[in-house]
């Protein structure tokens, strides 16, 4: 289940730019009347973000009240599993409640990486309920500096 | 187990009518609050804040939570993003009465705890009739 839209690295023609360009546009104009969400029309739990510097990718979530513990992680090459349980605190038959706009419940979630990871070295750390995926890239992913020779 | 799916939902955005100094989103936390014989208790979801990062303030009934969230300094480019963070806001008018002394809050794994007891004279009595 591919959920993320992915764009090749390797693809990053000027018309390619053009239209990320112009979709981000969108994505910020929709947003601001209110019109679309920043997540995909899935709505699986949970949100994530995706960022890159050169050597590795980094995937976030936010999972508060969610007990490390209960996050199960598989990292393959090229995808990432998240699955899990939030539970909330049962708070017995003697209380009443006011508000109660706080869900638990399971989720998983699989996310297609852009590149193309080394599973064996990925690691996780999870911090004030924010869970922070760091994936090593491929070799053959990172970006490579090219020498120009003096002729 | 519980089967029941978990949705991922957008989160829901301070609408303020002055302007806040810091361009960085204020969002509304998504809380509970139950209430038993001798408390007030809050839960409130507030990912990427820390101890330090809460502020809890109550005046005339008027409970305040504020989370500040660590800005990231790292120069991560991103890919994909489909939540932002920024800090968290909300206020709520209490209608017990509450002893300030013994309001007690906790961080964990993201989600604020305040417990605010009731002041002695808000505690639910029990009021006898006498039959006449």
């Amino acid at each position: 289940m591919a959920l993320l839209r992915w764009r090749d690295p390797f693809e990053r023609t000027a018309l390619s730019e053009l239209n990320r360009l112009q979709e981000e546009m969108n994505m910020l104009f929709d947003r601001f009347f209110g019109r679309r969400s920043l997540l995909t029309e899935t709505g699986v739990f949970p949100a994530v973000n995706v960022a890159e510097d050169d050597d590795n990718l980094y995937i976030t979530a936010e999972l508060p009240g969610i007990d490390p513990q209960d996050i199960d992680l598989t990292v393959e090459e090229e995808s990432v599993v998240i699955k899990g349980e939030r539970k909330l605190e049962e708070e017995g038959e003697e209380v009443s409640y006011h508000r109660r706009e706080r869900e638990g419940g399971s989720f998983s979630r699989t996310i297609t990486l852009p590149t193309r990871v080394v599973a064996e070295k990925a690691s996780a750390e999870a911090k004030d309920g924010v869970l922070t995926l760091k994936l090593p890239k491929a070799e053959e992913a990172k970006p490579k500096k090219i020498e120009i020779k003096l002729g | 187990m519980d089967s029941k799916k978990l949705q991922a939902k957008d989160k829901k955005e301070l609408q303020t009518k002055s302007e806040t100094t810091q361009t960085r989103p204020v969002f509304v936390p998504a809380v509970d609050i139950y209430e038993n014989n001798d408390a007030l208790v809050l839960l409130a979801d507030m990912p990427g804040v820390s101890n330090q990062g809460v502020e809890i303030h109550l005046e005339d009934n008027e409970l305040t939570i504020r989370g500040r969230v660590q800005e990231d300094p790292s120069d991560r480019t991103p890919i994909y993003t489909e939540y932002r963070s920024g800090d968290y806001y909300r206020s709520f008018t209490l209608s017990s009465v509450i002893d300030q002394e013994r309001i007690e809050a906790s961080m964990r794994n993201g989600v604020l705890k305040v417990i605010l007891p009731k002041a002695e004279a808000a505690k639910p009595r029990r009021i006898e009739v006498k039959a006449g």
